[in-house]
């Protein structure tokens, strides 16, 4: 099965030769190295450009009003702060000129810890990224979903952040890709671009892909269970779904795990029909905690179910420090772990109603 | 004489056909049009701060001193939608400009009487800050200096397109360029093998709303920021039509003809301080173009009561336009939430096929 980067870079290809797509570029997106993390290798239209934030999202800005479809990366999020004027900009121009100038930009950019990443390369962006209205947000968790919601992103008409979790870009998928050979050496074989000499004169073979689209906007319930409702996305999806899998079988009581995939605009008949069935909420993501993203979420819960809730609705987030150390006792105590989900999925879960 | 110039009656044919500053030239009847366009330009503006203190506008902010520059770079612009065509990044001192493209006044008007008739933005936005798809007027802001890190891009796909003459013109002052997004204009502009054309223009008025450029700035020339990056360029007085137009036009024609960057540097008057802010009273130590570009029209022999009538039908214009604009609708409040979005798919949005509809439900 492909990769979560690998499905990233199958969904760009795909968007080159069937959606429009005009340029993939960023710094270090081109060739030789084809991104930092492998996202952009051997792509048509990809270019390297200057190390300039603010040049890389003006340039997609330009592309998108002149009629291009611009997929443009930011090589980690952490670097995405001092651009955020434009994001708000890019956000505003479809409603300030009163719908005269959709602008069709996806910006990709890898978030969140899990790569012993320290000060610089662990930061989490959702919740900077939530508060600038005009833009959609999306945060996959596995590689067809990165696939299906990079199919979306490319094919709406708006500007479009998709976040991508760093520490699942190389955990492979358990569904396959539409299109993608059955053999995963293969795959790799076909589109991961070789190490040293022979990178100069390599072609992919690209696989014959064919379209999926994950609608924005529409979360996964990734395990059903009455208990209680755990809400995730990105690198704690993954550990929400193993501790609710763990507590399902140590305790005997099943979690709703939703893995909401969108962040903006997120999906909340299906937060609300699992609170309503569940009366317990447990919120996971790895943000810092103050102006949290989750914090919205738990707003929606309290006002629109007060009184289906049986116990107190949680947040279970990042700590409000400065940074990720880069000792991993930092990391582990910073942003939560499988034993922080598990502790509060289950202190949810127990509670006397 | 007491005939208009523009009749061809007898009593005209006295008049020089070209109207000189230095060495350069430019027809009469081509001065005439520019003067024309100066002066709507300026009672627009100038009854534009009326409105602001009477209550029939919040803020005003514009370009009452940059009109020589302005009519003589949108006159020569390429007007219409899509890359074959040239592309504006205008800042919000440029309304004379589009006054020289072929907008309305009353399109200015309904900006600053934030009227839902308001084309540009639909009451939104502060007066001055254009959006016109049709014409390529990418939507102005007031965040200084953001259309520099866009302009390149549009400048890449008109580049593409074969056989296209289509720029892209970008505007701003000079305090802006201590912005990195000046600095990122030129460094994308120029990317080694894949130069862009861009008519990069810094109008140079010498203030940053209070502060004096040379308090702040050590370049001789803003325009000496492009030499490092290969770009040229020249600094031309703004306030001169003639000159301008012929500046404008070697820009352009650069531009056009190489399809890489060309730089102008255009000094200017700021007539009425930054904005209303500031109070928009007017500076009279600046020079006003408008008043040197007569006296040299009234030296070449036209009539002092042709240029008079012009500025009469200008009031007339802008009053009627005035009227009219406060007669129209305000924006309502179903508005507030309108084109958030464009229009989308279910299969893409599940949330959002259209536009934005308050927190998702």
């Amino acid at each position: 099965m492909a990769t979560l980067v690998q499905a990233v870079r199958l969904a760009l290809h795909y968007g080159e030769e069937h959606l429009g797509v005009t340029d993939v570029f960023g710094e270090d997106v081109g060739p030789p190295l084809g991104g930092v993390f492998t996202a952009t290798q051997g792509l048509r239209t990809a270019w390297n450009s200057p190390l300039d934030e603010r040049g890389i999202i003006g340039m997609a800005m330009g592309i998108a009003y002149a009629g291009g479809r611009p997929v443009a990366e930011i090589q980690f999020c952490d670097y995405g702060f001092n651009v955020i004027d434009l994001l708000k900009v890019a956000g505003n121009q479809y409603w300030a000129g009163a719908g005269q100038y959709p602008l069709p930009m996806v910006v990709m950019t890898p978030s969140g810890s899990g790569i012993r990443g320290s000060l610089y390369h662990s930061h989490s962006f959702e919740s900077w990224a939530s508060r600038l209205p005009g833009w959609k947000i999306v945060m996959p968790s596995n590689a067809l979903d990165a696939y299906g919601l990079m199919l979306s992103a490319i094919e709406d008409p708006n500007p479009v952040l998709v976040l991508l979790p760093k520490a699942l870009l190389r955990v492979r998928g358990e569904q396959r890709l539409p299109g993608e050979p059955d053999d995963e050496n293969e795959l790799k074989e076909r589109i991961d671009a070789p190490v040293g000499e022979a990178r100069t004169t390599w072609q992919p073979r690209w696989p014959k892909m064919e379209p999926y689209f994950v609608p924005i906007g529409k979360a996964s319930t990734v395990r059903e269970g009455d208990a209680c409702t755990v809400i995730s996305y990105g690198r704690t999806l993954p550990l929400a779904v193993q501790a609710a899998d763990e507590l399902a079988t140590e305790l005997g009581n099943r979690a709703e795990v939703i893995d909401l995939r969108s962040i903006f605009p997120y999906d909340w008949k299906c937060i609300s029909q699992s609170v309503s069935k569940t009366g317990r909420l447990l919120i996971v993501n790895e943000d810092t905690e103050v102006t949290n993203f989750g914090e919205h979420l738990l707003r929606r819960v309290i006002e629109h179910h007060f009184y289906d809730l049986l116990v107190r609705p949680r947040l279970l987030a990042g700590k409000h420090v400065p940074g990720i150390g880069l000792n991993q006792v930092y990391e582990q105590n910073t942003v939560p772990q499988l034993r922080h989900i598990k502790q509060a999925m289950s202190e949810v879960i127990l509670e006397q109603a | 004489m007491n005939s208009d110039p523009l009749t061809g009656d007898d009593a005209v044919a006295i008049l020089p056909t070209l109207v000189y500053s230095g060495r350069e030239s430019l027809p009469l009847e081509q001065c005439l049009t520019i003067h024309r366009l100066m002066v709507r330009a300026r009672v627009m503006e100038e009854r534009m701060i009326k409105m602001s203190k009477s209550g029939l506008g919040h803020f005003w902010i514009g370009g009452p001193g940059e009109e020589a520059f302005n009519v003589a770079l949108g006159l020569q612009i390429r007007r219409g939608q899509g890359p074959r065509y040239d592309y504006l990044h205008l800042h919000y001192r440029n309304s004379a400009l589009m006054l020289a493209l072929g907008m309305p006044v009353i399109e200015s008007i309904r900006q600053m009487a934030m009227t839902a008739t308001d084309s540009h933005s639909l009451g939104r936005n502060f007066v001055g800050h254009f959006c016109k798809r049709e014409w390529n007027v990418i939507p102005v802001t007031s965040v200084i200096e953001v259309q520099y890190a866009m302009a390149p891009g549009t400048a890449l796909m008109q580049k593409r397109l074969p056989d296209s003459e289509g720029v892209t013109v970008v505007l701003g002052g000079e305090a802006g360029t201590a912005e990195g997004d000046f600095a990122s204009c030129l460094i994308w502009s120029t990317l080694p093998g894949r130069e862009v054309p861009v008519l990069i223009v810094v109008t140079n008025n010498g203030y940053g709303i209070s502060t004096p450029a040379c308090s702040v700035h050590s370049e001789r020339h803003v325009v000496d920021r492009g030499i490092p990056f290969g770009v040229p360029g020249e600094v031309v007085d703004g306030n001169d039509p003639i000159r301008a137009w012929h500046a404008v036009e070697r820009g352009l024609m650069h531009c056009r003809a190489t399809r890489t960057p060309f730089f102008l540097e255009a000094n200017v008057s700021r007539l009425f301080g930054h904005s209303s802010s500031s109070g928009a009273l007017r500076d009279r130590t600046q020079e006003d173009p408008i008043e040197r570009f007569e006296r040299i029209l009234l030296d070449e022999g036209v009539d002092r009561g042709h240029l008079d009538q012009m500025h009469e039908d200008a009031h007339t214009e802008v009053e009627q336009a005035v009227e009219q604009a406060l007669n129209e609708p305000m924006p309502r409040p179903e508005d507030v939430e309108r084109y958030t979005y464009a229009a989308s798919r279910p299969e893409i949005d599940a949330v959002y096929p259209d536009d934005y509809t308050g927190l998702p439900n």
